[in-house]
């Protein structure tokens, strides 16, 4: 007999301690299902529920749990098993229920299988896959020769200068060098020790963007075309968002009327009656001329709405646009609907040809089902790449 | 705590002794539940790694944390056996436990399903283990987690598919032919007259993991010559192109399998043999005081009752219970010496088939339900026989479906097949054709499977990607 207990005498804890293999072989199971989600990329962009989530830089993804398959025979019709407690032959101990939704599929899985839980993907990871899933050139903003911004960048020393930009590490150098070459020097820090860093006023690129997020509420537009929307916002939004260091959004709402918005409310926005574009339009433009001098932002304009323009508004919007095209880098279309006949043969889809016709910088994305994000959100990013190949 | 438990073991152990227990040294250790937890999980205290682990470990933080699962004790069969109790648990419980632990140690002593396993797999498994994986961090040093990985997912999940009436350590095939086809690799290669000394050696133990015989075999002779359960070795020894380090995954996966296998099959019996020893060794420890014994009695009846305390009736057969119920019936009418001896020779097979009588049925209020696919659940009308088959069913052949290695063909096609009469009905096809997927990674020739669709026809099953 020995009894060895690890909590008494030596005090010191044991190897068992000091890692744990569970531990362990769970974040390698988790590693895999990131690298399963990777290969999914598609279903992780169109399945994810983003946006509201505003500052952070993560998404969350449901997923299931990866099973390690075993020879197992099929599920029969029957079971039998043995039991113990008060019960006689004919009891009923529990009764037939309805079929669960997408029951009877095979390999779905019961036991730990389908156990979900949540995975947060970094977006920025998630953008790098689709980059190189796209084969995408690494973007660069737009270099227009306009949007410039003034700055002050740190560039060497001065003897002279403002209290508070003494750059104490360089100053007590020079007094050690100093007092090295004159050994009799009883001074600690003369007057010609001091340094002070100088900044000098350097022009670059302004990469400061304002993305417009215009959204179609009328009561056409119902939560499925939102969802369509929304997540398409979203990813275009990163899209950009890579290629800028500061970005603002803009949320712009529309029926006949339109309003800004904040972010949080944005989607949350019911409003009645029809589709009037050019008041939405309308708003952006004021917007923009209130807030945004387009020679220091990059601007990007995205219209979603399922295209049902009011056919007198035609003009209106059309010059609308052509009034806002100057100042954009872009002018996305995004025509969510119910039907996947006749795609982009809407209304406001033809303005967007007009436009595209006359060589603006323009795109048109069509989404009926979920599946139809992952397509469009990629002919997107190709459209900016070769737009920023163009250039 | 330890220091009572200190006092208390040697006292327990003498009385353990004075009752006819016989047993290999017991190393008792106190360990945070952590580890336990962690020892539930992978089986072993030290064990290869593999993401399979990492999901079994969370689903049993949730349950633990949840309440819903507690970890008594872990004991290893060995010399010494190797014994792990968890250091938050009260004094009470750990002293039942030690009770407990002695009662598996007298069990895996003489019982012969465990003292065959013993003798094959050796009486340090938790060492050997922790060789297994020790050796297999090594390759992934060298070959990458997910090379390893792969291996590691094929020879798990066959981790059932052993056959433990051929030895641990068993010859190939053809062994003993080897001097007929000339062997040019032994020094007296063509010399006649030495066949009865490589007869004599041609087995040595140990052997059966040398690699090389299988490409002299005589071209005519088939692989397997009869149908192979044992999966893992019959792959380690015969696919095409395997590596030695795979080999060696294939092979350390099998000798914890064989380790595993008596643990599986003698569960009813074992923990039933354990939990009377703790109930009938802590009524006789005169030592305790009278207010500890009554606790450590409620830790019996906790976990030696039949079914949660709200409810009725449970679904399955808890087989402590099961098995603590037998043994004091047998005990109470055969005598110890006769229960003894069943010990000694049984598994749960035959321990249920012989000695669950009708009236232990129906004193234990046993019975057989019937569950069908909407999820009706109903209690059948069912014979004594058809208990014993519903208990034991889900322990036929490791609680895997039968599968044998049918053939390798000419181009190295490996030809799997189900024994679908045996078992009642085909497999799973979508796991089995991942099975499959991670078979054919480490055959790398062509892998099929025979089994039946629904309506009971054959069909042969390939890996997935092959599909379509």
């Amino acid at each position: 007999m020995s009894l060895t207990d690890d909590t008494s005498g030596d005090g010191g804890n044991r190897w068992y301690d000091l890692f744990s293999r569970g531990t362990r072989d769970w974040l390698r199971h988790n590693e895999k299902v990131r690298e399963a989600v990777r290969e999914n990329l598609p279903d992780l962009v169109a399945g994810s529920d983003v946006l509201s989530r505003p500052g952070d830089r993560t998404v969350q993804v449901p997923v299931k749990f990866m099973e390690h398959a075993r020879f197992k025979l099929r599920d029969s019709d029957e079971q039998t098993g043995a039991g113990q407690g008060n019960a006689k032959p004919g009891d009923v101990l529990r009764e037939s229920q309805q079929r669960r939704g997408g029951a009877g599929k095979e390999g779905g899985g019961e036991g730990e299988g389908s156990i979900t839980f949540v995975l947060e993907f970094q977006i920025d990871d998630i953008l790098d896959w689709l980059w190189e899933e796209l084969e995408l050139p690494h973007l660069q903003p737009k270099q227009g020769n306009s949007i410039e911004a003034d700055e002050y960048v740190r560039e060497g020393w001065d003897k002279r200068g403002a209290r508070s930009r003494l750059d104490r590490r360089r100053t007590m150098k020079e007094s050690i060098k100093r007092r090295g070459a004159h050994p009799e020097s009883n001074v600690p820090i003369s007057n010609e020790d001091l340094r002070f860093r100088q900044l000098a006023r350097r022009s670059r690129p302004s990469t400061n963007a304002v993305v417009f997020l215009l959204l179609d509420v009328s009561s056409s537009m119902d939560e499925h075309c939102r969802k369509l929307a929304k997540t398409f916002f979203f990813w275009a939004l990163q899209g950009i968002r890579r290629q800028f260091s500061q970005i603002e959004m803009v949320f712009v709402a529309h029926t006949v009327e339109a309003w800004e918005f904040q972010e949080e409310e944005f989607f949350q926005v019911h409003g009645q009656g029809g589709t009037k574009s050019s008041a939405g339009l309308a708003k952006v433009q004021e917007v923009l001329d209130q807030r945004y001098d387009p020679g220091q932002y990059n601007c990007y304009l995205f219209y979603a709405t399922d295209g049902h323009n009011f056919s007198e508004d035609r003009e209106a919007a059309m010059a609308a646009l052509e009034k806002l095209a100057p100042a954009m880098n872009f002018m996305g279309y995004a025509e969510v609907a119910h039907h996947s006949h006749r795609r982009l043969e809407t209304e406001v889809a033809a303005i967007y040809d007009r436009l595209a016709a006359e060589g603006l910088p323009t795109g048109s994305y069509s989404m009926v089902e979920e599946s139809d994000i992952w397509p469009a959100i990629k002919a997107f990013f190709s459209d900016q790449a070769a737009d920023a190949d163009a250039v | 705590m330890a220091e009572t438990l200190k006092e208390f073991i040697p006292k327990i152990e003498r009385l353990a002794q004075e009752q006819g227990l016989e047993y290999y040294p017991v190393d008792f250790e106190l360990v945070p539940q952590s580890f336990m937890m962690e020892v539930a999980v992978y089986g072993l205290p030290v064990r290869m790694p593999h993401w399979s682990f990492g999901v079994r470990w969370i689903y049993q933080m949730v349950q633990h944390r949840m309440g819903h699962s507690k970890i008594f004790e872990v004991v290893f069969p060995g010399n010494p056996n190797r014994a792990y109790l968890v250091d938050t648990n009260s004094v009470e419980e750990n002293t039942l436990v030690v009770a407990h632990v002695l009662g598996h140690a007298d069990f895996s002593h003489n019982n012969m399903t465990f003292v065959r396993s013993q003798q094959q797999a050796g009486y340090h498994i938790v060492e050997q283990a922790a060789a297994h994986a020790h050796r297999i961090e090594e390759v992934i040093e060298t070959e990458g987690t997910k090379r390893v990985e792969q291996v590691l997912d094929a020879a798990l999940a066959l981790e059932q598919h052993i056959d433990t009436n051929q030895a641990l350590n068993r010859p190939d095939y053809y062994r003993e032919r080897r001097p007929e086809g000339g062997d040019e690799g032994g020094p007296a290669g063509s010399e006649g007259g030495d066949g009865g000394f490589r007869n004599r050696f041609a087995q040595l133990p140990g052997e059966g993991t040398d690699a090389e015989p299988r490409a002299r075999r005589a071209p005519s002779a088939p692989i397997p010559p009869q149908p192979e359960s044992d999966l893992l070795w019959f792959i380690a020894h015969y696919a095409p192109e395997m590596e030695d380090w795979e080999r060696d995954i294939f092979l350390a996966v099998r000798e914890e399998s064989y380790y595993f296998q008596p643990v599986f099959n003698c569960q009813i019996m074992n923990e039933g043999w354990a939990s009377y020893w703790h109930s009938r060794l802590l009524r006789e420890a005169e030592f305790l005081p009278s207010a500890m014994y009554v606790d450590c009695m409620k830790t019996h009846s906790d976990v030696v009752r039949p079914y949660g305390s709200d409810k009725q009736i449970a679904l399955q057969v808890n087989p402590y219970h099961l098995g603590y119920t037998m043994w004091e019936k047998l005990v109470e009418e055969k005598g110890l010496e006769a229960a003894r001896q069943i010990m000694r020779e049984e598994d749960d097979f035959g321990f249920v088939r012989n000695y669950l009588t009708p009236e232990l049925a129906e004193q234990l209020q046993l019975f057989v339900f019937n569950a069908k696919k909407n999820g009706e659940i109903k209690v059948t009308d069912s014979n004594l026989h058809e208990l014993h088959e519903a208990i034991l069913s889900p322990k036929f052949n490791f609680g895997a479906p039968r599968v044998q290695a049918q053939e390798v063909k000419q181009d190295g096609t490996l030809v799997l097949r189900h024994n679908h009469a045996g078992d009642g009905r085909g497999l799973d096809a979508a796991r089995a054709r991942r099975v499959l997927e991670y078979v054919d990674r480490v055959w790398r020739r062509p892998v099929r499977l025979f089994t039946t669709d629904e309506r009971g026809r054959e069909i042969c099953l390939k890996p997935g990607w092959e599909e379509d």
